[in-house]
């Protein structure tokens, strides 16, 4: 097997800062390459100077496709090389249809006047190339994320691509979509397009890739080649630069108290489609001091109960109760579920979680503005105070409490939300996949918290995509499906293949 | 497929970082960076300020600065900068008000009527007209807040229902002289005491107080920092800063003291300003303004009322926009059916000049302030120097422009 692309010696330097220091990346023709790093390890910056989004001159080092030098001035230029690179934000246009969308800057056209016969007949050849069955007259914003990201991969195709880069192509997806993203990738390596991928998710990359190479701050640690005695853990370790045998922190002892917080029967609507019931009839419940996880695939119906119990921020409420302590309890607002002590830290912290134009500081106190002023006038040094204490405590890196949280990375940010959520002072806390998008190491110190919050007899409900996560944290498991409560698992009994049963329980294949 | 594996030799997995955390990124130059950009922004309209005045001062041979001209600067531009601060607060919140000229001219209408065709006493009536206004910006808070209509096309509506209803009270007409103490409102002066002098004794006294009250308050919040331990200005650096207030109040407070005084507009338009500068600094409420402009869904999900505090919004610029049409109709001494025009131009030309952002969530009093006064001395300055209102409105144009685009390549090369 030949070897199509090989980087030699990149280094990229940017104000201040080496981001990537004499990287070596050698694909060969016809393979599936991953790349894995933690979080500003320079995977993205290294996919920047490969597809000219840096431009050359701008970094050190050689690229050579095919044994030939490239400089490309711009994206323009490697994609007429056949690269082409897919962004982990999909650069769709949501009102345009999946045709329009094929063909955009590359338009079928004759003389300016595009060709709509032609552009549609090819586009349905390229929707069959990539297994998607929709119109190609569909708006984008009517399908899907997971078709969403097929018609990126076929815009790919219209371009005669030949080297693919995924930038985290299952991030946003749910478990059947991701399968299938990943199945089509190894049919297009059969019909000899080259990939790379970027993701964080391990066992993805062990199950479809050839090779996987490590950058870890910024520099080539090791090639790997797949095959049956390549753990995930071994890449791990060159992840991190040491073993992560354990990827959980040692549960400490703690003492499970009375029922803390239960909702019962709980019952909505979708917000437009007010026939379907998004959450049917579900009751939950948790204990002082006990973490409890809700599980299911994508659309079971999991942050929409979470959302709507707190403050009925989704869909149309129908029926249901919440408890605290026994005690019947009102969370119709948001203001009135932080008052009854429940906080909710969101899924999508860049555009539900955090104002990422304000400071860590101003972030923090948002929802607590009252503890920080007197009569309705805020205390800017007590604010300066409290921020500072979780900076420190939460070991949020920044150099100051000043800092906007836009500039953080997303473990740094998935702290502030957990700081703003704790200086409320709940005694229940709903964290909606508290580490999604973030490193091993920042997941790590993010359980860790976790944990210590059970331990002082916080009730915790963790939702989570991440199997392996439930099952390193949690005391207990409940399993949701199509809106519908199908098991509540003890951790003992609980292991990836029974939660998947019990997720995927009376759905219709 | 797979053949070998590629073991380097040469990068042997090292156990350096215990924690697995990746190095600290942000070397002090990026900081230092960072600090120059805010500073820019917050400064560098203040800075052009300074030099329009000092090239018109050139330019008009120095009868910009003259008091009897410094202080016209003051009554031209009252009613502009009571708009300034409404809108600002409106555009901080993530939107716009187009309708605020057309209010501006329907309540100069309504106290028309009210005191001059009804007779009725005039605190009176402005009383009832500041509450008109603040009724038909919850008017219009309501069908953006809790309808859900963008507030450019309510807004826009509102123009056009209130430009109507103006032209329908008057009857076309323009209806004068309005009463003695509304007039004096906006053209009088803070009343002599003694004999009079070179100086007018009571503005000095009030421009000295002024000057220490913003000594002690600069040193006060310094101070502070520093006891809690966050970045101050450098000593030097701070003394310049308070020197330069210092200067700025004395000069303005000397020319206006020797011509008739400080205006009233000029007292209230110092008021208004310190407290919503106050407020939107330091309040729960001006913070939550902020929340809601800079992340709805994240504000919402914080515990705050959103539509409550868009509302209130917009009922604050309902009652500024009546209080400007009040300072307009008592300096023409008329209500008139075409007052208010293009004054929600000026605003938010005011607004976005001191450094608003159009997405929501940036922009501050004092900015809005500055940026009003920058298009008042413009305006000023080219009067004097004899040129026509159609170059000037080019030239007003353009400010408009350089001065958003600088902020936005500032934005862009401190977020990168």
């Amino acid at each position: 097997m030949t070897t199509l692309l090989e980087m030699r010696g990149i280094t990229k330097q940017f104000p201040g800062v080496k981001a990537l220091s004499e990287v070596d990346l050698t694909v060969r023709r016809g393979e599936i390459h991953a790349i894995c790093g933690e979080n500003g390890a320079g995977k993205s910056t290294l996919m920047k100077v490969l597809s000219g989004v840096y431009p050359h001159g701008s970094y050190d080092g050689q690229i050579l496709l095919d044994g030939s030098e490239c400089e490309f001035k711009d994206i323009r230029g490697s994609e007429r090389a056949g690269i082409v690179i897919i962004h982990q934000e999909l650069a769709l246009v949501p009102y345009l249809s999946i045709a329009e969308n094929l063909y955009l800057g590359n338009e079928l056209a004759r003389r300016g006047v595009i060709g709509w016969d032609r552009t549609l007949s090819e586009a349905k050849t390229l929707l069959e190339r990539v297994g998607l069955r929709e119109s190609p007259q569909t708006r984008i914003a009517d399908i899907g994320v997971g078709k969403q990201q097929l018609v990126e991969i076929a815009k790919a195709l219209a371009k005669d691509v030949r080297l693919l880069i995924l930038d985290e192509p299952t991030a946003a997806l749910n478990d059947s979509d991701s399968r299938h993203l990943l199945d089509l990738i190894v049919e297009l390596r059969e019909h000899g397009i080259t990939s790379i991928i970027i993701s964080h998710k391990l066992n993805e990359v062990t199950r479809v890739a050839d090779s996987i190479t490590v950058l870890r701050d910024g520099r080539t640690i090791e090639t790997l080649a797949v095959n049956d005695e390549l753990t995930e853990d071994r890449i791990v370790r060159g992840m991190v630069g040491r073993d992560l045998t354990h990827r959980f922190p040692p549960r400490p002892q703690r003492e499970i108290g009375d029922v803390a917080f239960a909702v019962a029967n709980w019952t909505v609507l979708h917000p437009i489609d007010q026939h379907r019931k998004v959450v049917d009839d579900v009751s939950v419940d948790v204990r002082a001091g006990e973490i409890v996880g809700i599980a299911g695939l994508m659309g079971a119906g999991r942050t929409e109960l979470a959302m709507s119990v707190f403050g009925r921020t989704y869909g149309k409420y129908v029926s249901g109760k919440v408890f605290k302590e026994g005690r019947e309890i009102s969370t119709r607002s948001v203001s009135e579920a932080i008052k009854n002590g429940i906080a909710y830290a969101t899924e999508d912290r860049k555009h539900l979680g955090l104002n990422l134009m304000d400071s860590i500081a101003k972030s923090i106190t948002l929802p607590s503005l009252r503890k920080v002023s007197r009569r309705m006038v805020i205390n800017e040094h007590d604010e300066a105070r409290v921020a500072e204490e979780y900076r420190t405590s939460m070991r949020i890196k920044a150099s100051s409490a000043n800092v906007s949280t836009g500039k953080l990375s997303g473990g740094n940010q998935q702290k502030v939300v957990l700081s703003k959520w704790l200086f409320t002072d709940p005694d229940v806390l709903i964290l909606d996949e508290p580490t999604r998008g973030i490193d091993v190491g920042a997941k790590y110190e993010i359980y860790t918290f976790i944990n210590e919050l059970a331990a002082r007899g916080k009730a915790v409900i963790v939702v989570s995509s991440e199997l392996p996560e439930l099952l390193g944290l949690c005391d207990r498991i409940y399993t949701l499906n199509e809106g519908r409560l199908t098991g509540e698992i003890a951790r003992a009994d609980a292991t990836q293949e029974t939660l998947m049963r019990h997720m995927m329980k009376g759905r219709a294949q | 497929m797979t053949t070998t594996v590629e073991q380097s030799p040469q990068n042997p997995v090292v156990p350096d970082r215990p924690n697995g955390v990746p190095p600290q990124q942000h070397s002090l130059w990026s900081r230092i960076s960072a600090f120059l950009m805010s500073h820019v922004r917050q400064s560098g309209m203040v800075v052009a300020l300074c030099a329009i005045v000092l090239l018109f001062q050139v330019w008009t041979s120095g009868i910009l600065l003259k008091p009897l001209n410094v202080t016209n600067i003051i009554q031209q531009n009252g009613y502009i900068l009571v708009l300034a601060i409404g809108m600002v607060i409106v555009i901080i919140s993530g939107h716009i008000d187009l309708s605020v000229g057309s209010i501006a001219g329907f309540i100069g209408a309504m106290s028309g009527v009210l005191m001059v065709s009804h007779g009725m006493p005039w605190p009176v009536g402005v009383v009832l007209c500041i509450g008109m206004g603040a009724l038909i910006g919850a008017w219009q808070g309501f069908w953006i807040a809790y309808v859900g209509i963008p507030s450019f096309i309510v807004t826009l509506g509102g123009m056009l229902v209130f430009r109507g209803a103006t032209q329908y009270l008057l009857e076309g007409q323009s209806i004068a002289p309005m009463p003695h103490g509304l007039e004096q409102v906006s053209s009088g002066f803070l009343p002599e005491i003694g004999v009079n002098s070179v100086y007018h004794w009571p503005t000095v006294i009030l421009g000295a107080v002024m000057m220490v009250a913003a000594l002690v308050t600069q040193i006060r919040r310094r101070r502070s920092q520093l006891r809690y331990g966050q970045e101050v200005l450098a000593t030097p650096l701070f003394i310049a800063k308070c020197a330069a207030i210092v200067a700025a109040l004395a000069v303005v407070t000397l020319l206006l003291a020797s011509y008739r005084g400080v205006p009233i507009v000029g007292i209230i338009l110092v008021v208004l300003t310190l407290v919503y500068a106050f407020v939107m600094r330091n309040t729960v409420l001006g913070r939550q303004v902020y929340a809601v402009g800079g992340n709805a869904a994240a504000a919402q999900l914080s515990g705050i009322r959103n539509k409550w505090v868009t509302l209130l919004v917009f009922v604050n610029m309902g009652a500024l926009a009546a209080v400007a049409g009040l300072l307009f109709a008592a300096r023409l001494n008329s209500a008139t059916p075409q007052a208010g025009i293009n004054f929600e131009l000026e605003a938010i030309a005011a607004a976005f000049i001191g450094g608003a952002s159009s997405s929501g969530g940036v922009g501050t009093v004092l900015g809005a302030i500055v940026g009003g006064l920058v298009l008042g001395v413009l305006n000023n300055g080219m009067s004097i120097l004899g040129i026509g209102s159609d170059v000037q409105q080019v030239i007003k144009g353009l400010v408009l422009l350089a001065a958003v685009g600088f902020d936005v390549y500032n934005r862009r090369k401190g977020g990168r």
